[in-house]
């Protein structure tokens, strides 16, 4: 099983997000910004952080890099593809996802354990979750606003396309507290907190049972093995 | 090489400023002292070259030998951090002061690195861009030494919270830290937020960074090889922080010209991160000989810092260097601090390999120059000499004083003015029969801003990129795992106080030292080496030169008593406005090693019905306090005394303790005493419990405001599960520990001191968690 | 060098948190008759050639496409300026 972790310029949770492939049983293929070349990977993970500086528009010039356009082709056909953070904000820059992410509403970026809501489970990514499930992972971001057209909304809503909501206070003022959305076929998921920080016990999220210990996010790796086993 | 070949054509002057031209006009009237140096400076940097500097070496020799980069006035001081080692001490130090960052070997082949430094001028003139680039400043030094940078912290000293210029200045900091600090990719993992008037026109921005590395790929940035490359790259060289050469600039040119030069710098951190990125692929691929930063001072620096630490020379093309304003001068090229710039020192075989991996990065890069064979710094501007200097008299060899000393006039009133004094000789009122009152003076104590939580600055910072975050913000320390495979890590913790250090900074300075050093005990970790950022007045201001004297020989003493070496630091003075100077703020880094990471010890209550101990005696320590800050607004007596032998013992006690898993948690006690301890215990993990003083009191003969609010030092809070009591009250007793039970952990959601009050824990933690919000936000 | 402007706004309808942002500031501030800021970008193309017609209608397109997002964005101006 490889899937691959994409590295832009600017891009900080790669080697998160390739460990966190590794302890799910899999293994990661680093994937280069400026090679288009997938390297017959089964699925694609687009990290966190800020690709070309995020300059611009958080994820719009990674959107235009040539490994992009090699997923967005991929992705169309029926490739898994996972965007964190900032991978969510060039899933939504390459239009594979609608809408768009805009400064938080308090103005500053804001990293704290964030609680979800896990509302659909038919995509590779989740397949390991109970619908509605509560999860909490980290969240970090400085543009992490979710925003769409009422239209949009309507139909991210009517059609069940909302993958993750947020819980216990929206934390950066996104439309209908989304968390995270997957598109029409299921394959294509993205989301602004971080499942990856949330994956080893020792190095996650607080919880009632001792520091740190919060694996949540490890879930989004083994559904996707799962998926592809099952494929 | 076509670097310096002469062109066949005429040769036409351009008017910069030449040696020839400096032979030939002696008399030539020098603004030196507009830039800073002084008149038997100037006659020296004449008499080194046997002639006037050019406008360029002026320029040069101007910035280096400025306090910030010679350490002209503290340099006699910091030599006894070097001299008062011991052998044992050295052993683990793999490289000491001197060098960009001191390496200390942790173990399993790993070393690291780690260095604080200060930012404080520029945080105040443009806190954002200040403080954004005092991060930057910091993770270059630490990339020099061949090692991944792992981890940043900062120490934030503000002006009284009320004043409406602190909102501006925390602001504009917080958001530099966040922006630069966050695009990085390394996560911030602790620090220090302090308020205090006499921080208003002088805030200290302290930026510290940890790289870590095995040991073969140890680097150390000095050019040695004749014949090896000279490559500027990363950014482009602009105007930035050039403002004060503009004088020398407005000499060559018509005035109206470049004189508006910015003072500060503006950080790009993407540019940075690429940076990082690339320099660990160079130095992975083997194709540079060493890499030198570009911070204050710039090309001037880097080039006389290589070569004289090399034992070499260097010619140079300062024409080849990649600007991004055609209109720089020569001088400013040499005084610009652009940031995210690297100078590599690159074996010519390498060059094809090198330009390979700088173009994956989408790197700009100059070959400017090569080493040479000879004792001497070349500079060309084209065809024209424009400096021609010994480079170790530009970089090592800077003047060096010895300032006055004097016993500051107003120190003995102060120290007179204790707390059992002050007042018209009434002392300052305790209520220590009055639960209500030492209850009210408990929540005025942890909602007070230097006490109240953090969690609105740390919460704009990533603790979590890197996945190797063991311990963060509120814990006593940040803590890091190095190695995957085996948990090594390692953990930091910085303390300063600058009260203390007013009422007495020698021993301001090794409380300083105590507490950094029991918050790295507390967290598990084995305290192993020792950082420092001195922030002071004016040196030539006699009184805060003894200040620096009697901070930097308790530092000293303190680290020779403990054990643990100084593996290097930086000095900020002249942080005072006008006449009056900042409290003396030597800000004391401690570097702990843990041999896996998961025996972390937590720093608050997680399990019901463990017990609580204390650790260590109370006395009547209340002078310097929070109490008498927050409650009385007072400052006035003797600050604790510390007994570093006492804090060995209680850090092995503690070591001990956790290797047998005995300990649930562990917090040190330090400002606000015991009752900041008890908050912070149940705040962390939302564990209520019931507190009893009386014990305390009778067994240490302290009344009950000492024992909430004193600030003595080696104590400890400890909790431990009931079977393990007997085993751990055994094991302080054999190590000559005092051990006391004052508590037991509860799940009732409430936080009891007995016959003082008992709270609702949710109460309790909105008073504390809202007050930086309430002054910040909006 | 002539220039072309491209300059982009964040699309009415929607929220644009960083001009509520000075808005509310300022009203504290007292400019009360100010009623809403948007904040957009104004983005220079540079040429070290004269102009065109063709320019133009590129910047236009690569004002649409890339420079801004139709999803939040609107591309309100393109224009030449000559100095």
């Amino acid at each position: 099983m490889k899937i691959g972790v994409v590295t832009f310029p600017g891009t900080l949770d790669d080697r998160d997000a390739q460990r966190a492939v590794r302890i799910a049983g899999a293994t990661a293929v680093p994937l280069w910004h400026a090679d288009a070349n997938l390297h017959k990977v089964d699925a694609v993970v687009l990290p966190g952080g800020f690709s070309y500086g995020d300059y611009l528009r958080c994820g719009a010039i990674a959107a235009q890099a040539p490994v992009t356009e090699a997923i967005v082709k991929a992705a169309n056909g029926g490739l898994p593809v996972l965007g964190i953070c900032n991978g969510f904000q060039v899933l939504v820059e390459s239009h594979l996802l609608p809408g768009g992410l805009i400064r938080n509403e308090a103005q500053h970026f804001i990293c704290r354990d964030q609680k979800l809501r896990v509302e659909n489970i038919d995509t590779p990514w989740t397949n390991q979750f109970e619908l509605n499930q509560e999860i909490t992972i980290p969240l970090k971001n400085g543009e992490g606003g979710y925003i769409a057209t009422d239209e949009t909304l309507k139909r991210l809503e009517g059609e069940g396309l909302v993958a993750f909501r947020y819980l216990d206070g929206n934390p950066n003022g996104s439309m209908n507290d989304i968390a995270g959305l997957r598109n029409e076929r299921g394959n294509v998921v993205g989301l602004m907190p971080h499942p990856e920080h949330a994956v080893e016990p020792g190095f996650g999220p607080d919880t009632a049972v001792a520091m740190r210990s919060g694996i949540d996010g490890l879930k989004f790796f083994t559904s996707v093995i799962n998926a592809l086993v099952n494929a | 090489m076509a670097l310096f070949k002469k062109k066949k054509t005429e040769f036409v002057p351009s008017g910069v400023d030449t040696t020839a031209n400096a032979a030939i006009t002696p008399e030539k009237d020098q603004p030196y002292a507009l830039l800073g140096l002084k008149d038997d400076e100037y006659a020296r940097i004449r008499e080194i070259l046997g002639r006037r500097p050019t406008s360029s070496e002026l320029a040069m020799y101007s910035v280096m030998w400025s306090e910030h980069c010679s350490y002209k006035s503290s340099k006699i001081y910091l030599r006894q951090f070097g001299e008062k080692v011991t052998d044992e001490m050295k052993k683990h130090l793999m490289v000491g002061m001197g060098e960009n960052a001191g390496v200390v070997d942790i173990g399993e082949g790993w070393a690291v690195t780690f260095k604080v430094e200060s930012h404080n001028h520029p945080s105040y003139i443009e806190p954002f861009q200040g403080a954004a680039t005092g991060v930057g400043g910091i993770v270059r030094d630490i990339l020099t030494m061949g090692a991944r940078p792992i981890a940043v912290m900062d120490q934030l000293r503000f002006g009284a919270p009320e004043n409406p210029d602190t909102a501006r200045v925390v602001h504009g900091v917080v958001d530099g830290i966040s922006f630069y600090g966050n695009c990085l990719g390394l996560p911030n993992i602790g620090g220090e937020t302090v308020f205090d008037k006499v921080y208003q026109g002088n805030p200290l921005v302290n930026a510290l960074s940890v790289g870590a590395l095995r040991h073969e790929d140890l680097k150390l940035a000095k050019a040695s090889n004749p014949g090896d490359l000279v490559i500027l790259f990363g950014a482009r060289t602009g105007a930035d922080g050039i403002g004060g050469v503009s004088v020398l600039a407005s000499e060559t040119f018509d005035s109206t010209g470049p004189s508006r030069r910015p003072a500060v710098q503006v950080g790009d951190p993407f540019a940075e991160k690429v940076l990082i990125e690339c320099c660990l692929e160079l130095y992975h691929a083997q194709v540079v000989a060493g890499i030198q930063d570009l911070g204050g001072a710039g090309i001037s620096c880097a080039t006389s810092e290589l070569a004289s630490n090399g034992g070499a020379g260097m010619r140079v093309q300062l024409q080849h260097v990649l600007k991004r304003d055609e209109s720089l001068t020569p001088e400013e090229i040499l005084m610009s601090e652009s940031q995210e710039r690297m100078m590599g020192i690159v074996p010519k075989k390498h060059l094809k390999a090198f330009e390979a991996i700088v173009n994956k990065w989408e790197v700009e890069y100059a070959v400017i120059g090569e080493v040479i064979n000879e004792d001497r710094l070349y500079i060309n501007w084209g065809e024209e000499e424009i400096v021609n200097v010994p480079p170790r008299t530009v970089a090592h060899d800077g003047p060096v004083y010895e300032r006055p000393v004097a016993y500051p006039a107003y120190q003995d009133a102060l120290n007179a003015n204790n707390v059992h004094v002050a007042a018209n000789g009434n002392g300052l009122h305790r209520h220590n029969d009055n639960g209500s009152e030492l209850a009210a003076q408990f929540v005025q104590i942890i909602s007070s801003p230097n006490q109240a939580d953090k969690g609105w600055i740390t919460d704009q910072y990533d603790r979590y990129v890197g996945g190797n975050t063991a311990l963060a913000q509120p814990d006593d320390s940040g803590m890091v795992r190095v190695s995957e495979e085996t948990g090594l890590g390692i953990s930091i913790a910085t303390d300063a106080n600058g009260r203390y250090c007013q009422l007495d900074p020698y021993q301001g300075a090794k409380l300083a030292l105590a507490e950094a050093y029991r918050n790295v005990a507390v967290g598990g970790a084995k305290p192993m080496a020792v950082t420092n950022c001195l922030n002071f007045g004016s040196p030539e201001n006699p009184e805060v030169m003894w200040q620096f004297k009697q901070a930097t020989a308790g530092l000293a003493d303190g680290c020779l008593e403990l054990g643990i070496p100084v593996t290097g630091g930086n000095v900020s003075f002249y942080n005072q406005t006008g006449d009056v100077a900042i409290h003396p703020t030597p800000v004391v880094g401690v570097l702990g090693v843990i041999d896996d990471v998961a025996r972390r010890i937590p720093s608050g209550w997680q399990d019901e019905g463990h017990n609580i101990y204390l650790l260590g005696t109370t006395k009547d320590e209340l002078d310097g306090s929070v109490w008498s800050e927050v409650v009385h607004g007072h400052l006035g007596g003797r600050p604790p005394v510390v007994d570093l032998s006492f804090e060995k013992q209680l850090a092995e006690a503690i070591a001990a303790a956790s290797e047998q898993g005995l300990l649930a948690s562990a917090h040190d006690l330090s400002e606000a005493g015991l009752a900041q301890a008890v908050a912070e215990c149940s705040f962390r993990f939302n564990m209520g419990a019931r507190i009893w003083l009386n014990e305390i009191c009778e067994r240490d003969g302290v009344d009950r405001t000492s024992a909430l609010f004193s600030e003595s030092t080696g104590r400890v809070l400890v909790s431990v599960g009931r079977e393990d009591d007997v085993k751990f009250v055994g094991l302080c007793e054999a190590r000559g520990i005092p051990v006391l039970r004052i508590g037991v952990t509860d799940n009732s959601g409430t936080l009891e001191i007995q016959d003082v009050a008992g709270w609702q824990l949710s109460d309790l933690r909105a008073a504390h968690k809202g007050t930086l919000a309430e002054l910040f936000a909006n | 060098m002539p220039k072309i402007i491209v300059e982009v706004m964040p699309k009415e309808v929607l929220l644009d948190p960083q001009g509520k942002a000075v808005a509310n500031s300022l009203h504290r501030t007292g400019h009360k008759d100010i009623t809403a800021v948007r904040i957009g970008k104004r983005i220079e193309l540079h040429f070290d050639r004269p102009v065109t017609e063709a320019d133009v209608a590129d910047a236009q397109k690569i004002g649409e496409s890339f420079l801004s997002n139709a999803v939040i964005e609107d591309v309100v101006s393109v224009t030449v300026e000559d100095n």
